[in-house]
């Protein structure tokens, strides 16, 4: 492998994008595809399968054996809201494999001492979705029951194409919500993504189930792979 | 996920390694049979003296990977070794698990 090579798929893998390593055993080549450019590559059904479903294999050609090494990010959860719920879901969700993030701006909730040790950003969403906007990803929980914070990282949420989006509230809010969300001019095929109710319907109540239910409702997305299905028919450019 | 998260950690490892211009080499999973402990596209990085990072198995043939390493980082030229069972390195290397890898083992140039 080429140095540069190495540091290029590491920048794509920093910035959070999905890449392929094809090697070329044969001739020891290899060449680095990333996420955006599969549909110019030789292999680009091998490529694009490699992608979709994150597993690295051995790919056969007329040329002999290449070998394509996906390298998908990491995904991570972030919620909206730094409540009673998240206090739950982040120590589950670190367990589950998945990096947490909370975004919160109300300074009272989005503690250090409530969240020992969590990715925490006590500001509005607006301002830390510039820095550190969502990707495909990425799984977003709103759940602080306040449109003036919800509404813009689940707006941000549908257009980027993330994997899961939930929205907390009862179905009179949500119902609201939708309103909004028309609106804002936000197509009824994007707002059908919001999980309403969140969480999967195991009839949770406290908030540690609700986490338990959240969680369970991120990993059916993420190990279902319907996170590439919706982004190709309902993902917008931003 | 945390292997993902792992795997990032591997690789910039390499790449912090070729910054202070150590020689090394790439090992990669590249096949696998029956229960194998690591994923295929899991790395180990090693260098000429035989420092290493990551794993291709569950510890059981990361000696005979880096020792190989080591020539193909003298050589030049990538190898390509298996480990399993069936194969006659078995019961000196074998993987204990009962499965079967292939790993590519090349050169950071």
């Amino acid at each position: 492998m080429d140095r540069s090579l190495l540091a290029a798929l590491n920048a794509e893998r920093a910035a959070r994008r999905a890449a392929v390593v094809v090697t070329d055993f044969a001739s020891g080549r290899q060449r680095l595809v990333r996420e955006a450019e599969v549909g110019a590559d030789p292999l680009a059904a091998e490529v694009e399968k490699a992608i979709r479903s994150g597993k690295s294999g051995i790919a056969a050609t007329s040329e002999g054996e290449v070998f394509l090494n996906a390298h998908l990010p990491p995904a991570r959860i972030v919620s909206i809201g730094a409540v009673h719920i998240s206090q739950a879901l982040a120590p589950m969700a670190k367990i589950a494999g998945f990096d947490f993030e909370i975004i919160d701006p109300r300074t009272a909730f989005a503690s250090e001492e409530r969240f020992p040790g969590a990715i925490l950003h006590a500001e509005w969403p607006e301002t830390v979705l510039t820095a550190r906007p969502f990707d495909p990803y990425t799984a977003v929980c709103v759940i602080t029951h306040d449109p003036k914070i919800d509404d813009f990282p689940l707006i941000s949420a549908l257009k980027t194409g993330c994997f899961y989006v939930g929205a907390l509230g009862s179905r009179k809010t949500h119902a609201k919500r939708v309103e909004r969300l028309q609106e804002a001019g936000i197509p009824q095929s994007s707002i059908d993504r919001i999980e309403a109710p969140i969480g999967a319907d195991i009839g949770a109540a406290t908030p540690g189930e609700i986490a338990v239910a959240i969680l369970a409702s991120v990993i059916a997305a993420f190990r279902k792979r319907k996170m590439f299905a919706d982004r190709r028919g309902e993902t917008e450019p931003s | 996920m945390s292997e993902t998260v792992t795997e990032l950690d591997v690789l910039k490892t390499a790449e912090r390694w070729a910054g202070e211009g150590r020689s090394m080499a790439l090992a990669t999973v590249v096949e696998t049979w029956g229960s194998a402990p690591r994923p295929t596209g899991s790395h180990l990085v090693i260098d000429a003296e035989g420092n290493f990072e990551g794993s291709v198995s569950g510890g059981c043939v990361e000696g005979a990977v880096v020792s190989e390493a080591i020539d193909v980082i003298e050589a030049g030229e990538p190898r390509m070794l298996e480990f399993g069972v069936a194969d006659e390195t078995a019961w000196r290397v074998g993987l204990s698990c009962g499965g079967r890898i292939r790993v590519y083992v090349e050169k950071v140039n």
